[in-house]
């Protein structure tokens, strides 16, 4: 696969190159329906929408491959590392359906375990077998055996509840669009119908706090910092945290074929997804032009009529999507002067400060865990280093001062375990996403901090794992700013924007502003900015272009 | 001693050493894994993505031999066994004189004339019953022989460097050669669709041959998979299984349960039988099928509509699932106005091509791809109606399977 992948990666280049080629030849080259700013997960996913509606669309992508936070590099031979995101599980079903992609390759490969590891050398080992994940936690705790089962009872109800908001546009309640008021009505009757109970735990977890939802049911400390740990990724909060429920219910919402908060390991990684929808993107007809930097949006009295490049090229369209964060959407792109001054204060107030980090290892071989001798297999899905919710929320204190955790919370993956195209046989790639790693350093800066950050995770893993540091070959250290400056996505947030809740639903990424048109006629945004929000969710991509499609037939954007 | 000790395979003593699950099934009499560990999708995922194990030694095996065993096989054999040439092996099938399917098998070419045929159930009294003055011996010789699949992309390199033959052999093609010293064969062969060999290894020294392609395999992704992956694989694949998608027609009480080629999509079998001058068992039936036109139905890959598939769920208050069990077992399809069209054998959830799927018997007016039917499964304990299309088999194809 990797091969393939290198293959695939130049076949991409190459229909680019004869894009470019193209539209040098003649002027009206230049002219498309539809230019999509920035070639990640959802800019290529609305790219694909739009072309697959007759638009002729071109995705321009800033650095020399598409994916943006979603790929797979080969940074050291034979060795492939899924450089910032790192697994699949919020993924739309019908965005797999309705672009075709398994034709295109898509493959998300079952991780059937979850490994727990534990300070006293114990350790939590979860699979696919109910009957077997009973007495794992039996071990621990016969209490939480059973209660296990009422939590997942009770969590999918929410999640059956809650999981349709994920495939359709936020309800603009400021509207009196007849339209609008009809799906507001739906949406009421809909939240009407509901259990009691169902709609209580909903706001308890959309409101509350993820440790006092978890003590209701559980009195295990390892099964409590397994769960807690959904609940912090990726935002600045501890499972004590006020707000943490609502993240934890989010990193549950997803699916690996139709079982809840199950995630899976795409082939090649997340950038072999990206690179599958990049081929059914180019299947529907979208060119894709890599090495692209977008300066700005051409507007024309209060129009988008095109986007300029950082070397001075334009290009002409009458729709023009950022698939940008809604910083650089909304503050870069165009002038905030176009804008109305309230969206402006909403988005330079929205909260990023990205809070994660990954270091990624090339190892001679998986590791071992002492109370499993040499057994490997407990690494087929993620080893979770957050054996209590104290554990998680001391490595949280950490943050809150301006400081990267002393013990981060880290969610490692042997990704070759699940894919051996991913490492040379016998050898191993782990992916670690790292927390809590503050954007903003206090008194010092992430390129000082890096190497610091680096051996602070590597003690950790050394900690569960002695010998670990023996078995790598390669490390790479991704800190926030590494993230901000490679991928774009602003201070490093790996949502692009905190999930919280006045940043979710109709308020994101601002008020009245959530259904993916901006103030400026014929300009869009589909990045993980908008509803739903962010991981390999792809639905912000998927309904903008639904937007833009309906706007379209309704004459709302002329040629 | 009552002497009811269920029989067990060659590689049992490695193969019972990796069932973590306990778990075993009957095949042949014989134990066979149900799945290796908790997640048989892993396994499943193991054949597709990397290799898997399989332990097919409780198939049946046949060794014909004989100056006149050519022509004996030709004469029942309803593919023509002349085009097949010592070093290459066929999947075929043989028939009563109805033209109903009796049993399929893998046939290897040995020699000019000797060759080895294998079936799910025991056949030598039918075998033996036909060869009337013919200078041909049949013998079982099912207990002499381990046969050890490995299937998956990965196949073809693992045992490159156990044997180089593998490197060329081509899709069917067979050969003699030795692993740890042991003389095998090495079909390119499987039940999986995917790439993937055969090796045919004398019992007695079936270990030496697992330890050598277990020691090769190691950390490449490799692990043993069971039934359950198996039935996973082979339903992608479209691959027929005696008892579910076919019955033997020798014990068949009616016709209802008797199928022919033509019927279970093995017409590429007798292609060229009109003009063909080659006379086998069920030929003059067969013709008189594809003349007339009379076959009842055809085997084909059905996919069920995800859209309608999620609504009706929803509706009944429930989280669709996306089981990739395999159901080997009857399910009816109808048309729009719920009349009876036929009836789906097997059914999953194919988290490769992620879609349900089945294998079903559609009439012939119905059996073009992008034909609309309805199947019929419980929700909620009521039936429900599910739109579904017939699509082109196998479901599931990749070109690494021939390449």
């Amino acid at each position: 696969m990797p091969k393939d992948k290198k293959a695939e990666e130049s076949k991409t280049a190459a229909a680019d190159r004869k894009g470019t080629r193209r539209q040098r030849d003649s002027k009206t080259d230049r002219t498309y329906d539809a230019i999509v700013i920035g070639g990640g997960h959802n800019g290529l996913t609305n790219g694909a929408y739009l072309a697959k509606a007759g638009l002729r669309t071109l995705v321009l992508e800033r650095r020399h491959l598409v994916g943006g936070a979603a790929i797979t590099e080969e940074l050291r031979p034979g060795f492939w590392f899924t450089t910032f995101s790192y697994a699949l599980s919020l993924l739309r079903p019908d965005i797999v359906q309705d672009l075709d992609l398994v034709k295109h390759g898509f493959m998300p490969i079952l991780m059937p375990t979850t490994f727990c590891p534990m300070e006293d050398g114990d350790y939590l080992l979860m699979g696919q077998d109910h009957a077997e994940n009973q007495q794992a936690i039996a071990r621990h705790s016969r209490h939480d055996a059973d209660a296990y089962d009422a939590f997942n009872h009770d969590v999918n109800k929410v999640l059956q509840a809650i999981k349709p908001l994920l495939d359709q546009a936020p309800p603009d309640i400021w509207s009196d669009d007849p339209e609008e008021l009809i799906a507001l009505a739906n949406l009421g009757s809909r939240f009407k119908r509901l259990d009691k109970k169902v709609l209580h735990d909903a706001v308890r977890l959309l409101t509350g706090s993820a440790a006092d939802f978890l003590d209701d049911y559980f009195e295990s400390d390892i099964l409590k910092g397994y769960l807690a740990s959904t609940s912090i990724i990726g935002t600045k909060v501890g499972p004590y945290s006020q707000g943490s429920g609502l993240v934890l219910l989010y990193h549950i919402l997803g699916e690996h074929d139709g079982e809840f908060g199950a995630w899976s390991f795409h082939k090649g990684g997340n950038g072999g997804f990206t690179q599958v929808l990049a081929r059914a993107a180019q299947a529907f007809g979208v060119d894709i032009r890599l090495e692209s930097p977008v300066d700005h949006v051409i507007t024309r009295n209060g129009r988008a009529t095109g986007v300029a490049l950082t070397d001075g090229t334009e290009f002409q369209a009458p729709i023009v999507v950022s698939a940008l964060d809604p910083r650089r959407t909304f503050l870069e792109l165009v002038e905030p002067r176009e804008l109305p001054t309230d969206l402006v204060d909403t988005i330079e107030r929205f909260r990023f400060q990205g809070t994660s980090a990954k270091v990624n290892f090339a190892l001679d071989a998986p590791p071992r865990y002492p109370a499993l001798g040499d057994r490997t297999d407990q690494y087929r899905g993620f080893t979770n280093i957050g054996p209590s919710m104290e554990y998680l929320e001391r490595a949280y204190d950490d943050a809150k001062y301006g400081w990267y955790s002393k013990r981060p919370y880290l969610d490692c993956a042997v990704q070759s375990m699940v894919d051996p195209d991913m490492a040379p046989p016998g050898k191993a790639v782990m992916s670690c996403f790292v927390q809590y790693a503050p954007y903003h350093l206090r008194g010092s800066d992430w390129d000082s901090e890096k190497e610091g950050l680096g051996d602070t995770v590597q003690a950790t893993l050394e900690s569960f794992f002695p010998g670990f540091g023996d078995l790598v070959l390669q490390r790479e250290i991704r800190t926030p700013l590494d993230i901000e400056r490679t991928v774009g996505l602003s201070e490093g947030n790996i949502f692009a924007g905190e999930f919280l809740a006045p940043q979710m639903w109709f308020f994101r990424p601002a008020p009245g502003y959530s259904q993916y048109a901006t103030p400026i006629d014929g300009y869009y945004q589909c990045g993980s900015g908008t509803h739903p929000g962010g991981c390999v969710m792809g639905a912000p991509g998927k309904l903008a272009a639904q937007r833009i499609l309906k706007d379209r037939s309704k004459g709302a954007t002329r040629h | 001693m009552l002497g009811r000790m269920i029989r067990t395979s060659p590689f049992h003593k490695r193969t019972s050493a990796l069932n973590e699950t306990g778990l075993w099934e009957h095949w042949s009499n014989a134990l066979a894994a149900t799945r290796y560990q908790m997640s048989e999708k892993f396994e499943y995922f193991a054949i597709r993505n990397a290799a898997g194990l399989f332990d097919s030694s409780p198939l049946y095996k046949y060794r014909i031999a004989g100056p006149e065993a050519e022509r004996f096989l030709a004469g029942v054999l309803i593919r023509d066994i002349r085009q097949c040439e010592p070093g290459h092996a066929q999947y075929t099938a043989w028939c009563d004189d109805r033209g109903f399917v009796v049993e399929d098998g893998v046939v290897l070419r040995l020699t000019s004339d000797e060759f080895l045929l294998t079936a799910a159930e025991p056949n030598l009294a039918y075998f033996d019953g036909l060869i009337g003055r013919l200078d041909v011996t049949i013998e079982d010789v099912s207990d002499a022989w381990g046969v050890l699949a490995v299937q998956g992309p990965r196949s073809r390199d693992i045992l490159a460097t156990l044997t180089a033959v593998v490197t060329d052999l081509p899709y069917f093609g067979l050969a003699r050669t030795t692993i740890a010293q042991v003389p095998i064969l090495v079909s390119r062969t499987g039940f999986t669709g995917d790439l993937g060999f055969e090796l045919w290894v004398p019992a007695n020294a079936a270990l030496k041959v697992w330890d050598a392609v277990w020691a090769a395999s190691r950390g490449q992704g490799v692990i043993p998979f069971g039934l359950t992956a198996l039935y996973m694989a082979r339903i992608e694949a479209g691959l027929v299984l005696l008892d579910v998608d076919f019955h033997s027609s020798r014990f068949a009480w009616t016709d209802a349960d008797r199928t022919t080629p033509i019927e279970l999509g093995l017409g590429w079998m007798v292609r060229g039988i009109e003009t063909d001058d080659r006379e086998f068992i069920g030929r003059d039936a067969i013709r008189r099928e594809l003349a007339g036109r009379t076959s009842r139905w055809k085997l084909s890959g059905l996919v069920v509509d995800w859209r309608e598939y999620d609504r009706i769920y929803d509706e009944a208050g429930l989280i669709p699932p996306k089981d990739h069990t395999p159901v080997q077992d009857e399910y009816y399809i109808y048309d729009d106005d719920l009349n009876q069209l036929g009836y789906a054998t097997s059914q999953m959830y194919s988290p490769m091509l992620q879609r349900h799927i089945a294998l079903a018997r559609v009439p012939l007016d119905r059996a073009a791809p992008g034909s609309r039917v309805k199947l019929e499964m419980a929700v909620n304990h009521r039936y429900e109606y599910f739109d579904a299309y017939v699509a082109r088999m196998p479901l599931f194809n990749p070109e690494r399977r021939t390449a």
